[in-house]
Formats: structure tokens, C-alpha cells, sequence
């Protein structure tokens, strides 16, 4: 909404003040209340009469569901769940479970996305035509198709649970997800976890003292080396200390099903693969035209005043194209989030999965459906303003 | 919570899922347009599932048609909407359907909270598990640990984990929204069980598993499933149409009138008869309807064993008993009130 912020230079009328339409700010203001006025009145007849019908069926409204016991299982989740939870704690475990797809989706997107790009605009013909072909392909066929493709793939291809593959001790792949092993549970990972913080708070303060040292003296300092020392160093001094455990928790087959190690599940890698293959043809498409539209004047410049390509790539290309890049990016971003619904045809328990389990048990789809909404509004809403303020952050600064 | 409740109100507004319904009589609302909109299930063989040339067919589907045949003598003045689990409740309470007849199990809470009236139960069902015959499984009680694929959005998630609960087991829940997926998850080796209601496992068995004879159903009944047609709360006329309709097939068959001897029943001597067949007027004019309703229904439709038998009988792929579902006067439960 616009709005007339701006100052008009000119005076206001001598002897008080005109109410005519024919002014323009009061034509501004006269329609904006009316348009403000009309939709509260929509708005208030909709909820009303929604209100009054949904009482007329003796529809239950409200949120007090939330606290019920929710008596559903959920594959898999992030948190401790159980049916005898409520309502709301197993929404929460859908919400987490859109996080964690949406999340690594992203991160892997990105790069995928960077590297077909980067791809496209390559001199070598072949590269160059095949990273074009992928971008043609997957931009052109619907998301839910490509789910169902990526795990029928796993359904049909891998083998069943009793004839799993063992390509490394301790590791089984079969139609019911990859089997991990993992550490056993030791206090030493809680002390890691501690030490890596404190190191990434180290690295914070190492990188403002290079900084300023560099300003003051001229002298670079290999910031990049000594903070991976830093984030590596510290929690393996710690995993030392503390007694450097090696016992792991292995999965094996017992009944039904591997049990122990941590599982990929088909139905987390299908829609996190359809995800990242589908999402980074767009970004791929963003990384080429966020670097066509950098000048190679630029290169040229910053190559004639003695500056390695490397320093040309960070200081000169980047920040000109991440200008271009990060506007188109982040809604890629926020359509890689929103598809990841699409998980429910293929059982992936995201948030829209459970919730509309939740609104079919209470029958209270209002509310459910105000819950998908109010959650992805915030999702996008955080995602938007962390890449405002990155986009802010990285722009090219003008003097 | 009112301000919840009008978050939730705005949130529908958006979506329009139950603005622009009409509340009035829908008898009178389906009388006028010509045509009964009817949910049924988008492919289940035996209750709910369009046939190669598109023909829906299944017993749910004659009772959309039953309904029809009470109303306009005809069969086909239905329009089907084929509706997932999870699509059923809110297109009934949207108004987009006037009858929701897509195996949906009774329970208190679709009875009160998410506003349903329950038509007579046409299926008398139970929660079973199938399992694929090589796991050597014989009973349900020996699986824990195991993975189960389960549609969303249905009575049976729950009835899953409670019997799962109350036996200290464990299991692994594969939740997809459409009945197809399930299935071809199920089929694949994705999970150990698949689990629905019985006559439902029967149906699949019949008509999708790749070779039937490798999967058995096990033996234990885990819940009580009656499924019936469903209509929006508060319009009584229009629920006493499609419950009646239900029992006249009931009470057709008690009485040995078929569609193919209900001629012969026209001229018989016997009160009761003369009252269903409309000899003696009265009781179509109570409910709105043509004194012939009835005698059109079981002309058209058949009485229940009949519907039965067409769809899910003995005879079709799905072979199921009557079990439960036959007379009571068979030992069963189907048992329609007096018309009169």
C-alpha cells in the first residue's frame, strides 16, 4: 500500500482548511478510508456469516483441540512422540519435520543450483549443453510428478528389508531407507557441542581484530585458515578429553526391521531429492543471469590493477552479482519451502500432512487450515527477512 | 478464543470453504436442481469406483442412486464427486455434497463436532491387517516392529495405534493421502502390513494385488467399522429421506421383494406391504416424496441382499460373506424399523 508520505511543497490553503474533493490529498485520504472501510466490511459479513453457519451445523470451533491426545503414529520425527501426545505436539513434529526438509533442501539446492549455472555459462560445449538439458527438463515437469518418480525409484529399485545391501559394515540400504550407524550416546558429544561454540564466538572476535589489524598496520592475517583451526581444533580437543569413545550404535536386522543407527527414510529422501533437483533448475537459471549481468569490463579492470582471480571473484564479481542473484533466490527459497507440502501423496509426515490428519479426526478444518496458513505465513515471512537483510548486507555499497 | 475463532473464520474466507453453503432444506435444494451430488470414494472396487467406460459403480454408489431413484425415478440423476478421506467432511459441511455415502465409519465425534447425521449402516466392517504371505505371520499379535501403511485421514490411523498401544507393541506408520499410493507402497515391499477395513482389504486384494493368493488377511478384527451414508446436521427432512431409503431396501428383502417380483407385491393383501409399495398411500407423502418411492427403489435398485450380492457378494472378486450384514432374522444385524 502506498501511502502519502511524501511532502508536498505546497502551502496549505489561507483561511483553514477546504474539505473538497478536488483536493488532491483529501482525495487520497477519502479513498483510502473508503477502500479500508470496505474491506472490514466484507471481511466482518464473511467471518459473521461463517460463524453463524458453522454454529448452524453445530460445527465445533476453537483451538481447545490442540490439547487433546492426538492417538495417531507418525513415522518419523524429530522430537519424542507418541499417540498418547496432544493435537499440538504433533503439529509441532510436522512443523520441524517442514523445517528439516525445507532447510537442507535449501542448502543443497543452492549449491546444485550454483554448480548447473555456473555449468551452463562453462566454454565446454558438453558440460555446457547437458547442464542446459537439466534445467530444460526438470523446470518443465510438474513437482508431484517428480516426487512420485524419485520414490517409486526406492520402492522398486532398491532391494526388500531382508535382502538389504551391505555396502559397508554397519550400513544397509533396502526399500525401508538407508541404516546408519551412529555414535552411542556419551557425554563427550555434549562437551563438543559446547566447544564448538565457544569457537564460533572465538572466530567472531578473531575476525574484528584482523580486521582492525589489517586497517591499522596493512597487514593481512590468514583469517580463513586459523578460523577452520578454531571450529575444527577446539571440539576435537574436547572429543579427546573426553576420553575419545568409539563404541557406535550399529543397525541390525531384529524382526521386522533394522533396528538402532539412524535411518534415511525413502519417503525424506524422495521429497528431498525431488526438492533439490526440482528447486535448483530455477536457481541454476538465477545464478546465470545473477553472472551475465556483471560486465567483463569488471574482470578486466580488476585483473589490470594486478588483483587474483580469486580476489576478483569475491570483491569485484560477487558482490555485483549477488545483487542481481538474491531477490529471485529467495523466492526459490520460499518455493522450495511451500512445494515441500506436496509430501503428504507420498507420506512424508511435513506439517500439512499432519495437520490435515488432525483436521480429519476433529473435523475442525478451519482451524487447521488457519494453522497451515498462520505457519507458512512465518516460515516465509523469516526466510524473507533473513535474505532482506542479507541482501543488505551484501549489496554493493556506493559512495 | 474468540479472537482464535475469528483468526480460524478469516482463514475460511480465504479458503471459502464454508461460506455460500445453503443451510435451507436440501431436499428442496435437490428437488429444484434436479440432481443428487453425491461423495463417494474415488476407487475402492465393491463400495465406491468408476468401471472402465467411467460408470461408477459399488455399493455406496447404489445408495447415492437409491436415493435418486426415491426422488426422480432415476438412477442416474446422481452427480458423483469422488472425494479422498481427507476431502470428505469438508465438502459435505461446504454444502458441495448433499450425501456423503463413501464407506465413512459412525463415530461420536463425526456425529457431533464435525456435524454429521449417520443414514442407517449399509456395511457392518472391522479393521483388519493384510500381510504378504512369505513373512510366515499367522496372527497380528506378532507384529511388532513391523511398518504399516495406512491412508490419512482415517478412523483406521487411530484404531492402528490403540490396538498397537494396548498390546505393547511397536510400529512403524507409512501415512499417504490417496488409497491408490498406499497400495502401490504396500505392493512394492515398502511396508510389512497394509491396514483398512476388512471388506476394503478384500477389495484390493481382489483387484490390485499383482497375485492375490500371495497375501492373507489375518484373523483378527481390531474395531467395530459401521459405515453409512451421511447428511449435514439440521435439515431432519432431508436425513429422513435417505434414512428411509435405507431401510426400505432392508425391509424389502425381510419380505422377500425383489426387483424382479415386486410386481407380483403390488396386488398383495398384506398391510405392511401395501404401506412400502404405496397401495395404501401415506407414507411417501410424509416423507416429500412420490407414493411409489419405495416400489421404485426396490424396482430399480433391488433390496439390500441384492445390492449386497452385486457388489461385494459371494459372486464379484471380493467374495465377502454376509456375515454381520445378513437379516436379522439370520442371525445378522440389519434390521430395518417399521414402515408405517
Amino acid at each position: 500500500m502506498a501511502s502519502e508520505t511524501r511532502d508536498t511543497a505546497r502551502p496549505s490553503a489561507p483561511g483553514g482548511v477546504s474539505f473538497s474533493l478536488s483536493d488532491p490529498t483529501v482525495r487520497a485520504v477519502f479513498y483510502q478510508v473508503l477502500v479500508v472501510g470496505i474491506v472490514i466490511a466484507v471481511g466482518w459479513f464473511l467471518i459473521h456469516n461463517t460463524l453463524d453457519n458453522l454454529s448452524k451445523r453445530s460445527i465445533a470451533t476453537g483451538f481447545g483441540f490442540l490439547e487433546r491426545e492426538a492417538s495417531f503414529g507418525i513415522g518419523e520425527s524429530l522430537i519424542d512422540y507418541h499417540p498418547r501426545d496432544s493435537y499440538g505436539r504433533a503439529f509441532l513434529v510436522g512443523v520441524l519435520n517442514t523445517l528439516k526438509v525445507s532447510i537442507i533442501g535449501v542448502v543443497l539446492a543452492t549449491v546444485l543450483g550454483t554448480l548447473i549455472g555456473v555449468a551452463r555459462l562453462s566454454s565446454n560445449w558438453l558440460i555446457a549443453k547437458l547442464a542446459s538439458t537439466y534445467v530444460e527438463i526438470v523446470r518443465n515437469i510438474p513437482p508431484l510428478l517428480q516426487l512420485f518418480f524419485w520414490y517409486a525409484l526406492v520402492s522398486e529399485s532398491m532391494p526388500p528389508v531382508r535382502q538389504a545391501l551391505n555396502p559397508i559394515p554397519g550400513v544397509f540400504l533396502s526399500q525401508r531407507g538407508l541404516f546408519v550407524p551412529v555414535p552411542s550416546a556419551d557425554p563427550v558429544w555434549g562437551t563438543m557441542g559446547f566447544a564448538l561454540a565457544i569457537a564460533v564466538i572465538g572466530v567472531i572476535f578473531l575476525r574484528r581484530w584482523a580486521k582492525a589489524r589489517q586497517e591499522r598496520t596493512g597487514q593481512p592475517f590468514p583469517i580463513g585458515t586459523a578460523s577452520l583451526g578454531l571450529l575444527i581444533g577446539l571440539p576435537l580437543i574436547a572429543y579427546i578429553a573426553g576420553g575419545a569413545p568409539t563404541a557406535l550404535d550399529v543397525p541390525k536386522l531384529q524382526g521386522f526391521n533394522f533396528v538402532g543407527g539412524v535411518v534415511l527414510t525413502p519417503e525424506f529422501f524422495a521429497i528431498l531429492v525431488g526438492l533439490v533437483v526440482y528447486t535448483a533448475a530455477f536457481i541454476a537459471e538465477v545464478v546465470r543471469s545473477g553472472i551475465l549481468a556483471v560486465n567483463w569490463g569488471q574482470t578486466e579492470a580488476a585483473r589490470a590493477l594486478g588483483i587474483d582471480s580469486g580476489k576478483t571473484l569475491r570483491l569485484v564479481v560477487l558482490p555485483q552479482a549477488l545483487r542481481v542473484i538474491v531477490p529471485p533466490l529467495t523466492s526459490q527459497y520460499l518455493n522450495l519451502t511451500k512445494n515441500s507440502s506436496l509430501a503428504l501423496a507420498i507420506g512424508y509426515p511435513d506439517l500439512v500432512s499432519i495437520a490435515n490428519t488432525t483436521l480429519n479426526q476433529t473435523g475442525q478444518a478451519i482451524e487447521g487450515v488457519a494453522m497451515i496458513m498462520g505457519t507458512y505465513l512465518v516460515i516465509s515471512l523469516g526466510i524473507s527477512i533473513f535474505m532482506n537483510w542479507y541482501n543488505k548486507r551484501i549489496a554493493l555499497v556506493e559512495r | 478464543m474468540k479472537s482464535g475463532i475469528l483468526a480460524a473464520a478469516a482463514a475460511a474466507v480465504v479458503f471459502g470453504a464454508v461460506t455460500g453453503a445453503q443451510a435451507g432444506p436440501t431436499l428442496d435444494a435437490v428437488k429444484g436442481r434436479g440432481f443428487v451430488q453425491c461423495g463417494v470414494n474415488a476407487g475402492l472396487p465393491g463400495f465406491g469406483n468408476p468401471d472402465s467406460s467411467g460408470n461408477w459403480t459399488g455399493l455406496d454408489v447404489d445408495y447415492c442412486r437409491a436415493v435418486a431413484v426415491a426422488l426422480f425415478n432415476d438412477p442416474n440423476k446422481v452427480k458423483f464427486t469422488p472425494l479422498s478421506a481427507q476431502q470428505r467432511f469438508p465438502a459435505i459441511q461446504s454444502g458441495e455434497v448433499d450425501l456423503l455415502s463413501r464407506n465413512t465409519t459412525v463415530t461420536l465425534t463425526r456425529d457431533t463436532s464435525v456435524g454429521l447425521n449417520f443414514a442407517p449402516v449399509t456395511y457392518y466392517d472391522g479393521q483388519g491387517f493384510m500381510v504378504n504371505k512369505k513373512l510366515g505371520v499367522k496372527s497380528a499379535k506378532e507384529l511388532n516392529g513391523a511398518t504399516v501403511c495406512v491412508q490419512a485421514g482415517t478412523t483406521t490411523e487411530l484404531n492402528l495405534a490403540d490396538y498397537f498401544r494396548s498390546n505393547n507393541m511397536s510400529y512403524n506408520p507409512v501415512v499417504i493421502e490417496s488409497n491408490d499410493e498406499v497400495n502401490a507402497a504396500y505392493f512394492a515391499g515398502r511396508c510389512d502390513v497394509l491396514t483398512t477395513d476388512a471388506s476394503g482389504l478384500a477389495g484390493t486384494r481382489a483387484g490390485v494385488a499383482p497375485v492375490p493368493d500371495d497375501h492373507i488377511i489375518l484373523p483378527e478384527i481390531i474395531s467395530k467399522e459401521p459405515l453409512a451414508p451421511a447428511v449435514r446436521h439440521g435439515d431432519d427432512q432431508w436425513f429422513d429421506v435417505v434414512k428411509w431409503t435405507v431401510y426400505a431396501t432392508i425391509q424389502a428383502e425381510e419380505m422377500g421383494i425383489t426387483s424382479k417380483n415386486v410386481d407380483e407385491f403390488v396386488n398383495s393383501k398384506n398391510p405392511e406391504i401395501q404401506r412400502i409399495l404405496g397401495t395404501s398411500p401415506g407414507m411417501g407423502k410424509a416423507l416429500g416424496l412420490d407414493e411409489k418411492w419405495a416400489y421404485n427403489v426396490i424396482k430399480t435398485m433391488g433390496n439390500y441382499g441384492e445390492i449386497f450380492e452385486r457388489n461385494v457378494g459371494l459372486k464379484t472378486p471380493l467374495k465377502l460373506e454376509r456375515g454381520l450384514n445378513a437379516l436379522w432374522t439370520n442371525g445378522g444385524l440389519q434390521y430395518a424399523m417399521p414402515i408405517r
